[in-house]
């Protein structure tokens, strides 16, 4: 995969911006003001937001693979150690202490 | 702004999942295939395809089968990047009504 | 069009759409945009893509962990290795299963699922219902395909939002020491690499 650089690594605390715009975007609902962690650096990818409209991509953005428990989307699970994993771009987390 | 049509995951509601397959009739099949080939000769974005589909009506969204939906892009983004246009397809479609029969 | 192009032809009973798509094929071909041979091609890469392709890897993997390292490390290597030809994807990521973890995978946004290893998906993994009830209740989804789980079994569910694509490798079922890969791959289902259950724990009859 291309190098990554976005800003966050694996481990990293995370918060999806809780944004809503026109346009395509591949941030689900569900996950938008949520908090969970890096759990993969996927590296950089031609950016989906810009390829919908006929545009080249650029600049590409850093994919990650961010984990979150279950509880912290959907509430309490029969499993306590459930998770939901989503396939993120950079510009759409922000860093949590 | 509002959460999108195709923006339904978590959402409640859903019953049961039908576990019944189809086969894919002889027209979804070129759907499908159509839709590669444009991929493949650079024509259209995966991405491209998908924000029409987003872009829908949400009714017709909803209501329209898998590849019903594939087709309504496809025409979307072939009409939106000059390379068809409505009047010709009509046209199209209405010599096949008229060699086939009206159904 | 005239009846000697030698397809399917359009009959008057199909649907607005369905129509549609052979008006449009016909004016793109006759325009240039797209030929015959690139629909014919897509048509032939589509049917020889099956469940079998992610079987035979899934079966090589239990019984070789040599094998097994190279899937997950690099899977679209691993698949080159075995002749299978992943090359149309962008990136590929294998999500093993444990005794403890099971995975499923969804795309609540569309339906983005590993077609060049596994082919078509079926129609359920496109539904609404399993778009919208996936990442909120996978156990129950798990359930409906006949997959109880403890609830000390850590369920992970990967939502498939962008260019990744992901394929489950089930637990290799108990009491299989010593069977042939092509035995082991007829446990190894296109459900069972999606998530929604395990391997088969027995030969179907």
């Amino acid at each position: 995969m291309t190098p990554a650089t976005g800003r966050f690594k694996s481990g990293d605390r995370v918060k999806v911006k809780f944004e809503d715009r026109p346009g395509h975007l591949r941030t689900p609902w569900y996950i938008r003001g949520k908090s969970g962690w890096i759990e993969r650096v996927y590296g950089d990818f031609l950016n989906p937001e810009l390829l919908a409209f006929g545009k080249d991509g650029l600049p590409k953005k850093t994919l990650y693979l961010v984990a979150f428990d279950y509880s912290e989307i959907f509430g309490k699970s029969q499993g306590a150690k459930d998770k939901v994993l989503v396939d993120i771009y950079d510009h759409w987390l922000e860093p949590l202490a | 702004m509002a959460r999108g049509h195709h923006d339904i995951g978590g959402l409640p509601g859903a019953g049961d999942i039908d576990q019944a397959e189809h086969a894919l009739s002889d027209w979804e099949i070129l759907a499908d295939a159509v839709n590669q080939a444009l991929g493949a000769r650079g024509v259209k974005r995966t991405d491209e395809m998908r924000r029409a589909r987003e872009e829908m009506d949400s009714a017709a969204y909803r209501d329209m089968t898998y590849y019903e939906r594939w087709i309504a892009s496809i025409e979307a983004i072939l009409i939106e990047k000059n390379i068809l246009t409505k009047e010709e397809i009509d046209q199209k479609l209405a010599a096949f009504e008229s060699k086939w029969g009206e159904p | 069009m005239s009846d000697d192009h030698g397809h399917d032809h359009p009959k008057h009973e199909l649907s607005y759409y369905a129509k549609r798509i052979y008006a449009m094929r016909d004016l793109l071909v006759e325009k240039g945009v797209i030929s015959e041979k690139d629909i014919q091609c897509q048509i032939e890469y589509q049917e020889a893509r099956t469940p079998a392709n992610g079987a035979k890897l899934v079966a090589k993997a239990w019984v070789d962990p040599a094998f097994k390292a190279r899937f997950i490390a690099d899977p679209k290597a691993a698949c080159a290795e075995m002749g299978i030809d992943a090359t149309a994807i962008n990136e590929f990521v294998v999500l093993e299963n444990t005794p403890k973890v099971r995975h499923m995978v969804v795309c609540t946004l569309c339906s983005c699922y590993p077609r060049p290893i596994l082919g078509r998906p079926p129609d359920w993994y496109k539904s609404f219902n399993y778009r919208q009830r996936s990442v909120a209740d996978p156990r129950g989804v798990m359930r409906e395909f006949g997959l109880e789980l403890p609830d000390d079994v850590e369920v992970r569910v990967h939502d498939s939002t962008a260019d990744i694509r992901y394929i489950v490798m089930p637990l290799r079922p108990a009491g299989t020491a010593g069977w042939s890969e092509d035995d082991l791959a007829k446990l190894v289902t296109r459900d069972s690499m999606i998530g929604v259950m395990d391997a088969l724990p027995s030969l179907p009859d």
